[in-house]
């Protein structure tokens, strides 16, 4: 590929020969060494102060992140949600190797149901004047409805579907995305068709003179402090739940049978996991996530319609999990900042009349095919503890002294070949 | 699948092996895992041969039939690849299927374990018939296997690999591991401890965080047989385990062959190596065109005119 380079010039011809491959190591790899080599209370000593700054990001909006062409808080909000969706896409794609190209079929039933349950334009509107259903509580008593009703979605889906494998899954997921966007465009007696809902329900807190409607009110534009902060506040408490929760899952039976169903599912099903019960577990989650993220976004913007849910947004999604390392929890939400934060940074220059976040589809779908040839597995690629006892094994790991690459020889093998 | 280039390759036959043109795996390692600092009693075997079958006292009718095929058949469209095979394994023993290429030996395999359904015929296991139960069920039940090319979990480490068999006897749904419960906690603790002890075992222990894609061939096939060992199985199948291996590493392979016997595991052997077969079994079932043709004593299959007529051929004067 490279010419500049003598030693690739002229092909290896024990290149072929050569079996497993070393993994490459950067950044992510650096970080992580240095993150498992700390005690407990030092993690927490380094983790809660950047927890902390990434909080407060869209208050300061210190000028190089500052996003000039729109504003830099509802971006983050945005980017929340994304981040949501990459952690369950993440549990269905990353770790259960199951491609699912409809993943937006699930963020807009989540965002539907609420809306359906609040909005003032739809024939189901529950609101109360008191109780759970009142104007305060509604958006709050929606969540785990949204977030049942897409595990279900999840589950219907899963059913049939997942007897499938690779390819066809694909395809049926890819259709069942669409079919949830058609169905909301028109059953017009429901959802309102393409005029979509609008007034749905949000936390009024902090109702002060200046903001009648509360800081989570879309109406709170004004200053560092507006409703996008707010939202992203609120959508950071549930990237921070659910990353615990599905890293629990992760370092269990659940997760270790992902990982050998992406593997290898005939030599995993014969080793005695039930294949087709936790595939439709991480069906089931990764749905209930998206459903979470989509009732967040109800919620933020207030108004809903079906072009918010076109297939394009699955690839969006999709794209983020690639780029950020597929399997990496902590590296598909910074797939997430890439695809949220890049186009708005760029809103506001303009090539040809248009601007050049207009252009984002082009530029990650350049950058999927260079990451492909380049890096494969990702930014951050994943190096997965399945274990939830690990630490004592890895604490009695003896490294050799010497530089990686030299430890002990594998029997059997001992004429140097290459090089 | 996920062995890469090597694994079970014809590429990479006995020959290659014993001259040592076996590729330098350039892997970084992921260091050396100091056995004793974890579980000091994992130094000592009986410990390590206790931990590893910890229901082998339990196993005392010795010499009943654990497994038994009757009339076994599978056709795959027109080619009867197995006949009306019978045959029984004996708790205990170590029985090993022997045939030439192409005999049957696998498909025979396959057919116990659930992977082919039998088109006529039957298996019993423990006095059930298998007919209608799931492979991950047929792994609960007891019968475990290890794949003629490698099959294992290459992104994960050996110690998580043998974790995922061990999880074959575990019950932790999604629902206790979001809230770690008890036997969540519990679960995990021992399939870390025993997973080792398996890793101890078989002779790999100190490799128990390398990822199973970056182990020599010889470890990966043996954790192959400590991950088939962790779904503690009464019956433990191995096809060609020694496929690929030099002169010595079969050897040892034998010798771990017999000390999982003498664990109180039964095995059922495919094996080409004659010498390996020889050395190791109790018995010998002999397959050819997937018809049985003996099922004997080591000593006496040496000796049967039927073996050796598939194994050589018949000279041209003796077919008249």
């Amino acid at each position: 590929m490279s010419t500049e380079n003598p030693a690739a010039a002229q092909p290896d011809p024990t290149e072929l020969l050569r079996g497993p491959q070393p993994d490459k190591h950067g950044v992510g790899d650096a970080i992580r060494s240095w993150w498992n080599g700390l005690a407990r209370p030092m993690q927490w000593l380094f983790g809660v102060p950047v927890i902390a700054l990434i909080a407060i990001l869209p208050v300061w909006r210190p000028p190089i992140l500052d996003t000039p062409g729109t504003d830099f808080g509802g971006v983050m909000a945005q980017f929340a949600m994304y981040a949501l969706i990459a952690i369950g896409l993440n549990v269905v794609v990353g770790q259960a190797g199951l491609l699912d190209l409809g993943y937006v079929g699930f963020y807009a039933v989540g965002a539907y149901t609420v809306a359906l349950l609040t909005s003032p334009n739809s024939p189901w509107n529950k609101m109360t004047e008191s109780g759970f259903f009142s104007e305060d509580w509604a958006w709050l008593s929606c969540l785990p409805i949204a977030v049942a009703i897409t595990a279900f979605t999840g589950l219907i889906l899963g059913t049939p579907t997942l007897r499938l494998r690779g390819d066809y899954l694909a395809i049926v997921t890819l259709g069942f995305g669409e079919i949830v966007r058609l169905l909301a465009d028109n059953l017009t007696d429901v959802t309102n068709g393409g005029q979509g809902l609008s007034q749905i329900a949000y936390p009024h807190l902090g109702e002060t003179e200046d903001k009648p409607y509360g800081v989570f009110s879309a109406g709170n534009t004004g200053g560092n402090l507006n409703s996008g902060v707010w939202w992203f506040w609120v959508g950071m408490v549930m990237v921070i739940i659910a990353l615990l929760l599905v890293g629990n899952l992760e370092r269990s039976r659940v997760g270790r049978a992902w990982v050998a169903i992406r593997e290898d599912e005939d030599a995993a099903e014969i080793m005695g996991v039930p294949t087709f019960k936790f595939k439709l577990w991480a069906f089931t989650i990764g749905a209930s996530i998206g459903g979470l993220s989509g009732a967040l976004y109800a919620g933020q913007v207030q108004f809903i319609n079906p072009t918010g849910f076109n297939v394009i947004n699955s690839m969006l999604f999709l794209c983020a999990v690639v780029i950020g390392g597929q399997g990496n929890k902590l590296g598909v939400i910074v797939g997430a900042f890439i695809i949220v934060y890049l186009p708005n940074r760029a809103m506001s220059i303009e090539i040809g009349g248009q601007s050049l976040g207009d252009y984002k589809y082009l530029f990650f779908g350049l950058a999927l095919v260079v990451l492909m040839i380049f890096r494969p597995q990702g930014l951050f690629p994943a190096r997965q503890k399945l274990l939830a006892y690990g630490r004592q094994i890895y604490q009695a790991v003896r490294r050799p002294s010497d530089a990686p690459g030299t430890g002990p020889a594998p029997s059997g093998a001992t004429t140097e070949v290459g090089g | 699948m996920t062995a890469g280039p090597g694994a079970g390759d014809a590429m990479f036959d006995n020959e290659d092996m014993a001259a040592n043109l076996a590729p330098e795996v350039d892997v970084p390692t992921a260091g050396v895992v100091d056995v004793a600092a974890i579980d000091p009693a994992l130094v000592d075997p009986e410990a390590v041969a206790e931990a590893v079958a910890p229901q082998r006292e339990i196993e005392t009718a010795e010499g009943q039939a654990l497994l038994k095929t009757e009339g076994l058949t599978v056709r795959f469209g027109g080619l009867v690849a197995l006949d009306d095979v019978s045959f029984e394994i004996r708790r205990g023993e170590i029985l090993g299927l022997i045939g030439p290429n192409g005999a049957g030996k696998t498909t025979c395999f396959n057919a116990i374990t659930g992977v082919y359904k039998p088109s006529a015929g039957r298996v019993m296991f423990d006095g059930e018939p298998l007919a209608k139960t799931k492979r991950n069920e047929i792994t609960r039940l007891g019968i475990a296997r290890t794949f003629q090319n490698i099959r294992l979990f290459g992104e994960m480490t050996a110690l998580e690999n043998v974790v995922v068999g061990t999880d074959a006897r575990h019950r932790t749904s999604v629902p206790g591991a979001i809230f770690r419960t008890r036997r969540h906690r519990r679960e995990e603790r021992d399939a870390v401890a025993r997973g080792m002890a398996l890793l101890e075992f078989v002779g790999i222990a100190p490799r128990a965080v390398e990822k199973a894609k970056n182990l020599s061939y010889g470890d990966q096939r043996r954790l192959e047989i400590a991950r088939a060992l962790a779904t503690e199985p009464k019956l433990l199948c191995l096809d060609e385990p020694a496929a690929g291996f030099n002169p010595s590493e079969k050897s040892a392979l034998m010798d771990l062959i017999r000390k999982i016997r003498d664990d109180g595991f039964t095995v059922l052997l495919i094996e080409h190596d004659m010498r390996l077969v020889m050395g190791v079994t109790d018995r010998i079932v002999v397959l050819e065109f997937g018809k049985k043709i003996a099922d004997d004593l080591p000593a006496a299959i040496r000796e049967n005119p039927a073996v050796i007529a598939a194994y050589l051929g018949v000279p041209d004067d003796a077919i008249a």
